[in-house]
């Protein structure tokens, strides 16, 4: 660890002008693509980019060198739903961008934006980052309306430009608190979405003019960020619980073959795994929420990762915010109760990535992608090991937070002096 | 003759004295009026067991002891013995766990099973009696439903005993209460005997967000004017009750003080037969009660949450206040926004007692996990605290906090046999428990899925008897 600490000093100094390259040597690295894990292999990293795993000699000239022996690469972790860079502290403590009040301009929710939200200086990005998350899906929790609105994908690594791609997904909830917000009932909220998806199906993908008379009852503004949903291009993330009303996504989904759907939560998704493999539907879960909570989620089992790879259908983790430092401990549980241990990795790595069509820049250590990766302790789904060193578009980051600092402020209460003149 | 009349008359007339006696002087012969302080005893019963040796274990004791290969003697319901090469007769059950790992049961000193249940419809919302800011008259175990699902999912997670709180919209939020995680159709069947009860009380945001539009408290200065009142209430009612009592002792006829049950909480919080468990964030929070504490001359047993403990950690451990907390819960709020990941080891170092606790029926499940995030970023930043030093986070130092340690929280000859028998090492994401022992009992095993329990609301319902 001393050893990567003055590495960090050195390429700090170093890294003002040019882009460093790196070699990583003498890992176990995961992949997560088609070289699968390799042990004691080198990952070479050359303008900010992977430009290769290989293993045995090669020139190290060019190359700082990092010595990684006995540690394990990965690549970087994916927050797959998170309001990263929307909040800071969620209750009682002023704006959070992740919620959102009704607007008129807007009559189903579609055309929120969360990309104009995202702030890179939140104390969350650091706090997460230096445990290994290196990008993730962000976007608004509730808007109260159909949809909750478009999210967008963020790195970690970037103070000045966070977004690596605004209007990425779009999000709706078909669970009990979606009918909660629509009519109180089911009978009218999937009423609500056929009639928001047809009319948008119908007004095509040129956007409306304010000339243009349109007797919708969709905004115009709703049209324009719903069409890319219709068409397939973008993900449609949908929220449902109990085995009926993934029965009945999936009778939509065939009802509108283009559409792009991705499950979220999916407690009792092991009952329907089949359908869903048939359907092509992957699922982003919470693999510990194993409690029946509502009338909507009484087949929850700690098992549903498990159940669900096995049929074949990829499964992802990763569903917080202030804490999704912690989905490698969710993924790791998942594996405690029956997930092959490399499908626990895919499902916070190459398994967001691919649902949100960014698998050609994030989510394996390949050449040509984006030098997102962490050195870690150990094995990383395990409790008690860390990320020691992350790198973020091919930048060292400095491992430090808030939280670093406070501890290491208050290592020694043995001051002699108030904390505020402590320097940590 | 004469004499006979006589002695008649004189019993007569002794009888007469008697009665009329008897009628003048009823009232002292009453006797004063005792407030019950039992009328919901525990009705506990454990499970039937046999004697049961487990052999070939990794053994953590609790308070900071570790048996390689070692072995666990179990009989009528007591840990009988520990140790290496243990014997056992034909009558004795025996396990062999190779490789495995033995620990005692895991104690939670903050849930809301039962009181917050799943499902969590607002019919079972019962854990905030939000109707006043001090309701030291209420009792947890009024609202606590047996057949929540999540007391079986704790359980397959290691967890033998839990205090059952109310939440922390109040000031005074209420008595906790301790349990056994052996429910059954009433809530007395679990109720840990023997145990004191707790009060809630809670610190900061909660209160004075829920009181604010309702005439207070709405600031943190009127949460502690909220307390230092309702101490000094409490004061009032038992000097009146001290009065009825020696002016009763003293032959006078008293008049009994009308009966106050949150008074009544109030006072034996103050002497101490109640523990005080405070829901206390901020460090400035902490340090305000712990002179309130001096000033009414009571005890806070534990600080619950406590995401700044480590800001003050040499504090508590002069004042003698536990502190429960999280391994890494954090900005949900302002006053956890200081959240660290080293809180738990840091407080320890300091020597102060620390313990890790859930407030989420999810957490509750994997609370060996939570100490083991705790432990390995203790030792990460230099704090090196053994595996068997760190177990007391989960069973000594709860037991002492709930007042039961003379009866469970660790793996001494005499106490209760509560342990779990890990299929690894528990301080790990991978480790499970296989066998929980209540009392003795096997009360959990995972290999046996007949075996396992399953509440009355999930029959019937898909998923009953699955794997949870």
């Amino acid at each position: 660890m001393k050893a990567l600490i003055s590495l960090v000093a050195t390429s700090l100094l170093c890294s003002a002008v040019y882009a460093q390259n790196y070699a990583i040597v003498g890992a176990t690295v995961h992949t997560m693509g088609a070289k699968g894990s390799i042990e004691n292999a080198t990952v070479l990293i050359k303008d900010d980019k992977i430009q290769g795993v290989i293993s045995g000699e090669f020139d190290r000239g060019g190359y700082q060198i990092i010595d990684a022996s006995g540690k394990v690469v990965t690549p970087g972790l994916i927050g797959a739903h998170t309001s990263l860079g929307l909040v800071e502290v969620s209750s009682s403590a002023g704006t959070v961008d992740s919620e959102v009040k009704k607007v008129k301009f807007s009559h189903v929710g579609a055309a929120v934006d969360a990309s104009y939200g995202i702030n890179p200086d939140s104390s969350l990005l650091n706090i997460s980052r230096i445990a290994g998350v290196t990008s993730a899906a962000s976007s608004v929790s509730d808007t109260k309306q159909l949809f909750s609105g478009q999210g967008a994908i963020i790195t970690l690594g970037d103070k000045t430009q966070a977004v690596l791609k605004a209007r990425a997904f779009m999000g709706v909830n078909m669970s009990n608190h979606g009918a909660d917000n629509i009519g109180g009932s089911r009978a009218v909220l999937w009423v609500a979405l056929e009639r928001a998806i047809s009319e948008a199906e119908f007004a095509g993908p040129k956007a409306l003019s304010p000339a243009q008379e349109w007797h919708g009852e969709l905004s115009k503004a709703d049209l324009k960020a719903l069409w890319p949903v219709v068409n397939g291009d973008i993900p449609l993330i949908m929220d449902v619980r109990r085995a009926a009303d993934i029965r009945q996504v999936i009778r939509f989904k065939q009802r509108h073959p283009k559409l792009n759907i991705v499950l979220l939560e999916a407690t009792e998704a092991w009952r329907v795994a089949d359908e869903l493999v048939t359907n092509d539907i992957p699922v982003i879960l919470n693999p510990e929420s194993n409690l029946p909570y509502a009338f909507d989620q009484l087949g929850a089992t700690l098992e549903n990762a498990a159940r669900l790879d096995k049929a074949g259908v990829r499964v992802v983790i990763g569903m917080e915010s202030h804490n999704i430092r912690l989905a490698k401990q969710h993924a790791g549980n998942a594996v405690a109760n029956g997930l092959p241990w490399q499908q626990g990795l895919a499902a916070l790595t190459i398994n967001p990535a691919k649902i949100y069509g960014i698998d050609t820049l994030l989510g394996s250590i390949e050449e040509g992608k984006q030098a997102d990766l962490v050195i870690w302790s150990g094995d990383p789904l395990e409790v008690t090991e860390t990320a020691e060193q992350v790198f973020i578009q091919g930048k060292l980051l400095d491992m430090q937070s808030r939280q670093t600092k406070l501890r290491d402020r208050y290592l020694d209460l043995n001051q002699g002096r108030p904390m505020s003149y402590v320097r940590p | 003759m004469q004499l006979k009349n006589t002695n008649i008359s004189l019993c007569v007339a002794l009888v007469a004295a008697f009665v009329l006696t008897g009628c003048d002087d009823k009232k002292s012969k009453e006797k004063a009026a005792i407030i019950n302080p039992d009328p919901f005893p525990s009705a506990y019963q454990p499970l039937p067991s046999g004697a049961t040796l487990i052999k070939n274990v990794t053994i953590l004791d609790g308070i900071g002891g570790r048996i390689e290969k070692g072995a666990v003697l179990i009989q009528d319901g007591k840990i009988a013995s520990l140790g290496q090469n243990l014997v056992a007769d034909s009558e004795t059950t025996v396990v062999d766990g190779q490789g495995k790992w033995v620990t005692p049961g895991i104690i939670d000193v903050h849930s809301h099973l039962g009181v917050y249940p799943a499902p969590s419809t607002s019919s079972h919302s019962d854990g905030n009696e939000m109707t006043a800011p001090v309701t030291a008259q209420v009792w947890a175990e009024h609202s606590l439903w047996p057949q929540d699902p999540g007391f079986g999912r704790a359980l397959a997670g290691g967890v033998t005993a839990m205090q059952i709180l109310p939440g922390s919209a109040n000031l005074v939020g209420g008595r906790g209460v301790t349990v056994k995680n052996l429910p059954n159709r009433v809530v007395q069947d679990m109720k840990f005997p023997g145990a004191p009860y707790g009060l809630k009380m809670a610190c900061g945001e909660n209160p004075k967000r829920v009181y604010g539009d309702k005439g207070g408290p709405g600031t943190r200065m009127g949460n502690v004017a909220g307390y230092r009142q309702a101490w000094a209430d409490a004061q009032e009612y038992q000097r009146k009750w001290d009065l009825y009592y020696k002016e009763f002792d003293a032959g006078k006829e008293p008049e009994q003080p009308k009966r106050d049950l949150k008074l009544d909480t109030l006072g034996k919080a103050l002497k101490g037969e109640i523990l005080v468990h405070m829901h206390c964030y901020r460090a400035d929070d902490m340090g305000t009660m712990l002179d309130v504490m001096q000033e009414f001359g009571y005890k806070i047993s534990t600080f619950h949450h406590a995401v700044e403990s480590y800001k003050i950690a040499d504090k508590l451990a002069s004042a003698g206040v536990c502190s429960a907390m999280w391994a890494d819960w954090w900005g949900f709020k302002m006053e956890a926004y200081d959240g660290i990941q080293e809180n738990i080891p840091m407080v320890h170092a300091a020597k102060a007692c620390a313990i890790v606790h859930s407030d989420s029926e999810l957490g509750i499940q994997r609370l060996n996990q939570e100490a083991a995030k705790a432990w390995a970023n203790g030792r990460r930043a230099g704090l090196d605290i053994s595996q068997a030093d760190a177990w007391q986070w989960l069973s000594a130092n709860p037991a002492k906090s709930l007042g039961i340690f003379e009866q469970t929280g660790s793996l001494e000859s005499g106490k209760n046999a509560d342990l779990v028998l890990w299929s690894a090492d528990p301080f790990s994401t991978y480790a499970q428990a296989e066998h929980v022992y209540i009392d003795g009992a096997l009360v959990y095993d995972r290999n046996d899925p007949t075996s396992w329990p399953v509440s009355d609301f999930e029959l019937g319902q898909p998923g009953e008897g699955d794997s949870k």
